[in-house]
């Protein structure tokens, strides 16, 4: 009977294994045992996972859940690696929190361990729009020079850090922007290309032959003096650059600069409290002021 | 015929059963599914009703109409193919992206867009990391500000006005899976979404009121015109920065 077959396998002649007892076609299949070493590891990974369900928080109840013999949570164990990490800064970087810029500059070692430190967070979160190694973009500016555009003294590159530039969440944002003189109407399309000219001969651009600088000036004194300096030195309390230098923060081209003066200009730039702690923020600026030379 | 009874004891046994599983399609799909299901039911269905899975934390809000709008954005150009908006709570994810990532912070993203794939950086926390002329640039053409970056441009956000003609019927069916938007909110949502890019619109402080700590402001530059680039920009600027974490007790919440 068929029957027969499955429960008296017949055993296989060549090999001496009983046959699953199934067939197709002719077909036989060997009921070969799994190998030892496999089974036993099959057991013990079962004895594992009992094991951790007891030590570890696993099983779900009505409420809440089982916490395991250890009590161990993720977040736990974060803290104390955070934890563990800020010891360990402590001890690099006894005093960095307590001492002024000064004291970290005359200390080699406070200065060495604050670059080291400003190095890996300017990375994390400057980089994008600084550059690499502060270059800047168009737009975003060049931290790698000994132009500063809101001042370059440890105290003011801190400053910026701590609020950012044009940042409203920040109530102590830095502020003050260039008006859209063209758009509002403060200035007609002829005014702006002669204090366009005007400011060129400024930088020590080339100017059109054509230009009549002393409108361009009498334009410049009645709208531009104000904040950029009666001779265009620019002025760091308000931000407003030097136009006098060969650094151009958003091109030197009659395009870029007519631009600016149609539309205005005012990049902003995050306030960082909050988001970083106040040493890596003091690290920060150490490392922002050694890049180009720091005032 | 005689030797039925000799084998009947052995196919009666429970160990002999499984020959109905391995001869019978249906009854092994219908035997791996019931498995499987135990493992659901053991490891997903608890976090619907354990009162810890969520977070109490203040400051989680639903998204404003603009964000929302600026979500499906995200959705629909696949930011989520290669950003995660997940810091897992390890030390070096902490360190580099801020404080790990709460479930709270997520409970009205539907769905939720935690991701693990990392070919860009994680995204949970970048609200306010940048500005939004950097964030507008950075789409129109990421190289221009991050050189060695791999990330596609998306130049047409800037360009392609916003479509917001179902913006409601978008938070109706939020609601219906557990977002609390209001009547009050569904209502004036398109109202709502054209204020938020502009300041001095009449509606800027209603915006502000139903949706505490709102963004009021041009995203993409012009507050006369909401572009694609203005919901996605506000929806970058929003994540992460939901919950204040000053008021946040970590000890309260671990687990």
């Amino acid at each position: 009977m068929a029957d027969d077959k499955h429960t008296q396998p017949e055993v296989d002649r060549l090999t001496g294994i009983a046959t699953t007892g199934h067939e197709w076609d002719g077909i036989k299949e060997l009921n070969t045992p799994l190998p030892r070493w496999w089974l036993w590891t099959f057991y013990v990974t079962i004895v594992w996972a009992i094991g951790y369900m007891v030590v570890y928080p696993a099983i779900p109840l009505i409420s809440s859940h089982t916490v395991g013999l250890l009590g161990y949570t993720n977040r736990a164990a974060v803290q104390v690696e955070l934890a563990k990490l800020e010891t360990q800064r402590n001890i690099q970087a006894a005093g960095l929190a307590d001492a002024s810029f000064e004291q970290i500059k005359a200390n080699p070692d406070l200065n060495r361990i604050a670059l080291a430190r400003g190095k890996a967070a300017f990375g994390d979160n400057c980089m994008g729009c600084h550059g690499a190694g502060g270059m800047g973009f168009i737009g975003y500016p060049n931290l790698a020079d000994d132009d500063w555009i809101w001042g370059g003294k440890p105290e003011q590159i801190q400053q910026t850090l701590l609020h950012g530039i044009r940042w409203e969440q920040s109530p102590d944002t830095r502020v003050g922007n260039m008006p859209a003189f063209g758009r509002t109407g403060m200035l007609k399309r002829d005014e702006i290309a002669e204090s366009v000219e005007y400011v060129r001969s400024l930088a020590g651009l080339d100017v059109e032959k054509s230009a009549n600088l002393a409108k361009g000036k009498e334009v410049f004194a009645a709208n531009c003096a104000s904040c950029h300096g009666d001779e265009g030195k620019g002025n760091q309390e308000l931000g407003a650059p030097s136009l006098t230098d060969a650094i151009w923060l958003y091109g030197n081209s009659r395009a870029a600069m007519t631009e600016g003066l149609i539309n205005g200009r005012g990049g902003a730039m995050p306030a960082w409290s909050g988001r970083l702690d106040p040493v890596t923020i003091k690290a920060l600026t150490v490392y922002v002021g050694s890049l180009g030379g720091g005032q | 015929m005689t030797e039925i009874p000799a084998t009947a004891p052995r196919k009666t046994s429970l160990w002999a059963k499984h020959k109905i599983f391995e001869t019978n399609s249906i009854f092994l799909i219908l035997g791996v599914l019931f498995v499987i299901s135990i493992g659901g039911l053991v490891e997903i269905a608890p976090l619907f009703y354990l009162q810890s899975t969520i977070e109490r934390v203040k400051g989680v809000r639903p998204y404003s109409p603009l964000e929302l709008a600026g979500r499906a954005i995200y959705v629909r150009e696949g930011c989520y193919n290669c950003h995660s908006q997940m810091i897992r709570p390890l030390r070096d994810e902490v360190e580099r992206y801020g404080h790990y990532s709460l479930a709270a912070e997520s409970m009205y993203d539907k769905p939720f867009q935690w991701g693990s794939k990392r070919t860009g950086p994680d995204l949970a926390r970048v609200g306010g990391k940048y500005s939004d002329e950097w964030q507008l640039r950075h789409l129109n053409d990421p190289r221009s500000v991050v050189p060695l970056s791999i990330m596609p441009a998306y130049p047409w956000l800037a360009t392609t006005d916003l479509k917001y003609n179902d913006i409601a019927i978008d938070m109706k069916v939020n609601r219906l899976s557990g977002v609390p938007y209001t009547d009050e909110m569904i209502l004036n949502a398109a109202a709502d979404l054209r204020a938020q890019i502009n300041p001095e619109d009449p509606g800027a402080a209603d915006v502000e009121k139903r949706y505490p700590k709102a963004i009021i402001r041009s995203f993409a530059g012009d507050p006369k015109r909401v572009t694609e680039a203005d919901a996605l920009i506000a929806y970058l600027q929003v994540l992460g920065t939901m919950v204040d974490f000053k008021l946040y007790d970590n000890k309260a919440n671990l687990r």
